[in-house]
């Protein structure tokens, strides 16, 4: 929240001087026939995008030299938004003079950049982003109709945010390095999220395939199975002395103490300093001469199979 | 550049005659009625003029409570949240049947209450845009607290059958609020029939300033308030009168209740003249909605082939302020959920606009929107991929 958010500026203040002018007077829009391609010696490439059902649809007309696939002429018609009209405009004049492999390089924020008045102020507000989505997903679709190859060839898996380009990547580092732990914190930290809100969580206008939320789901979810599988491995030299007496007690209840109980003995841990153990004998051990040898070393030799293969079993000595 | 102003339904002008009657109050009886030295009590004739005129605007009985507030939205939430905490908690009645184009005070509000456990039923509209009663009669069940169906919709001006409702809804033992706020200063709107238990809308649709509105309550039905504070307004709505408000709702009341006779002479013979010609002179149009039981003032028509707001702006551009349902912004690119509830496909859904007249739209403002539509289709359809 906060005073920008509480004043809540209107769509229409932000749009960049460059913006009105081609929603008022598009310079590239109209229609290519295969007869003007012919006159020419061209090829047309004539591809549709979206529906009137979603709001948004493009239609881009290109005349492509088909010897050196320089895009020659490019044209378009539009039913959308005027962010949609002026994008699609000027994603047709970005296209001019530029192979079909260079137009593929194009973006919708190099679209958006070329419509800004200054270098530093968006030329559209962040929720109108996603229209200028769309006239870049046509140049894909208009590439793989003139090449003849499936449009999944250009699909780009690892963008989340495709307003603002952010790939999957970016996120997951910024989660880890900055230890994100809300999709919020996500957004501030890299921009994803903020323009159209649809890849935030499910519900938006668009469906994606992966949201925000199941990023960070999925990055806590291992964060936290790291966490339980270190403390699983945790070597008997880093625990602390508490850990370390449940751990040795319990290796003695299960494998030493019966032995010795079956000769009606006993031990108990008296100290314990870093890898040393100290024990005393109870019961019939207390006085047994083979004590101080061969239960020692049945005692050490099992503590160091079943816990820490550097510890050493000492008598206790007051 | 001249400017048109068609988006009656989204605020109108504050009538000269309402301003003149609220300016007083900024200065010389800048008192607090709730005083009792003079500053105070000298406004308190002028508190009692103003409900007087909201009781009379709707028919209410002197035992019956209007409580003057802030917005359609404030009594629409008094009512929905109300009605939770003193029937559906106390008894367990845990369901609420609304329809599915009712305002979004309306709509978020249930669905804040769904949170808590509440069932909701949006009941669709039928083809023309609203809801019968025995649609209301179907959904009902019994366990059904409240029943709250707009009286007039904001996108198609649609008018609801409010009195055949309420009949239904009252011989079911249910509470009935109906949220009235396009109705107003349109149509007659009566609460006689004495089975409307809540009614709630702005003054700032039928020429009062914003910020100020009316919550009805019939005698007999108890309701929380929403803001607890003073004694002000018999201690069902606290903090100071809003007097400068009050006495402007109430000069705008008196207006309205004329006005009516306006509204259905001179504003619906202008919209059916812009309606009309649109018909006729710009192919592919249609209305939405019911050409016969709605607000004379509104108009809401597709324009195949171009997107809503493209032509908005267009519109703009050329001086006229008009409005969608939708608009192509964050989180928001459906379809208006008023005109897909009645049916229509979505495409046509985002190539509707909304005009909205009132009393003080003339004749030569309809003439030059006229022109300025044309205009704005053609040019958009040589555009459009939609349209060849």
């Amino acid at each position: 929240m906060g005073k920008e958010a509480l004043i809540g500026r209107g769509l229409w203040d932000s749009y960049s001087e460059k913006v009105r002018a081609r929603m008022n007077a598009p310079k590239h829009f109209g229609v290519f026939t295969e007869a003007d391609a012919q006159a020419k010696g061209l090829k047309l490439v004539d591809v549709l995008h979206g529906s009137e059902a979603c709001g948004d649809a493009v239609e881009l007309f290109l005349l492509i030299d088909p010897k050196t696939n320089i895009i020659k002429e490019a044209r378009f018609k539009s039913f959308g938004c005027g962010t949609a009209i002026a994008a699609s405009d000027m994603m047709a004049e970005l296209c001019v003079g530029k192979t079909v492999d260079q137009v593929l390089k194009i973006t919708n924020l190099d679209v958006e950049r070329e419509l800004r008045d200054t270098p530093d102020t968006p030329s559209v507000p962040g929720q109108k982003m996603h229209c200028s989505v769309m006239a870049y997903d046509v140049i894909k679709k208009a590439v793989a109709s003139y090449k003849n190859v499936d449009i999944r060839e250009f699909e780009e898996k690892e963008i989340v945010c495709h307003c603002g380009r952010i790939t999957r990547k970016e996120i997951e580092d910024a989660i880890v390095s900055k230890g994100l732990t809300t999709v919020e914190q996500i957004m501030e930290e890299t921009g994803a999220g903020t323009f159209c809100g649809s890849c935030i969580r499910p519900g938006g206008h668009e469906e994606k395939n992966v949201y925000l939320v199941d990023i960070l789901d999925e990055m806590l979810r291992k964060k936290q199975q790291g966490r339980e599988v270190r403390s699983a491995e945790r070597s008997f030299s880093d625990m602390t002395v508490p850990q370390k007496l449940k751990v040795l007690e319990r290796a003695l209840d299960e494998f030493v103490r019966p032995s010795l109980a079956a000769d009606s003995g006993g031990l108990e841990i008296m100290d314990i300093h870093d890898n040393i153990l100290y024990i005393n004998y109870t019961g019939a051990c207390a006085g047994c001469a083979s004590a101080g040898r061969g239960t020692l070393q049945f005692v050490e030799a099992t503590l160091k199979e079943k816990v820490d293969a550097g510890l050493v079993v000492k008598p206790y000595r007051e | 550049m001249q400017r048109i102003y068609l988006d009656n339904n989204a605020t109108t002008i504050t009538a000269p005659e309402v301003k003149a009657a609220l300016l007083p109050f900024l200065d010389e009886l800048y008192g607090n009625p709730s005083s009792l030295h003079r500053f105070g009590a000298e406004t308190r004739s002028h508190l009692a003029d103003a409900l007087d005129a909201l009781y009379d605007l709707i028919d209410a009985d002197d035992k019956d409570s209007i409580v003057v507030n802030s917005c359609g939205t404030e009594g629409n939430n008094t009512v929905l949240q109300g009605v939770y905490y003193n029937v559906i908690k106390p008894t367990g009645k845990n369901h609420i049947v609304t329809t599915e184009v009712e305002h979004p005070s309306v709509r978020n509000c249930c669905k804040f209450l769904q949170g808590l456990g509440v069932e909701v039923t949006y009941v669709p509209t039928n083809r023309e845009g609203f809801v019968t009663a025995e649609a209301i009669a179907a959904a009902m069940t019994g366990k059904t607290a409240l029943v709250s169906v707009m009286w007039a919709n904001n996108e198609t001006g649609a008018l609801f059958p409010i009195d055949e409702i309420a009949k239904v809804v009252k011989s079911r033992g249910a509470l009935f609020h109906t949220d009235a706020t396009q109705a107003l200063g349109k149509v007659p709107v009566s609460v006689k029939s004495r089975n409307i238990d809540f009614l709630a809308y702005s003054g700032h649709k039928f020429h009062a300033p914003k910020g100020v509105g009316a919550l009805y309550i019939r005698s007999g039905v108890n309701l929380p308030p929403l803001l607890y504070g003073g004694e002000q307004m018999g201690g069902l709505r606290g903090g100071t009168h809003n007097m400068p408000g009050i006495v402007a709702l109430g000069a705008a009341a008196k207006l309205a209740k004329e006005g009516v006779a306006i509204e259905q002479t001179q504003v619906k013979a202008l919209r059916d003249r812009f309606e009309n010609t649109i018909l006729r002179d710009i192919p592919d149009t249609s209305v939405n909605g019911t050409r016969v039981f709605r607000t004379p003032n509104t108009s809401n028509i597709v324009f195949k082939g171009v997107e809503g707001e493209a032509i908005l702006w267009d519109l703009n551009e050329n001086g006229l302020a008009a409005s969608t349902g939708s608009a192509c912004a964050s989180g928001d690119e459906k379809a208006s959920y008023v005109l897909l509830s009645l049916g229509l496909p979505a495409a046509l859904a985002h190539s509707s606009i909304r005009f909205s007249l009132s009393r003080y739209t003339t004749t030569a403002e309809i003439d030059a929107a006229l022109d300025i539509v044309k205009k704005t289709i053609a040019r958009l359809r040589s555009i459009s991929i939609a349209y060849k």
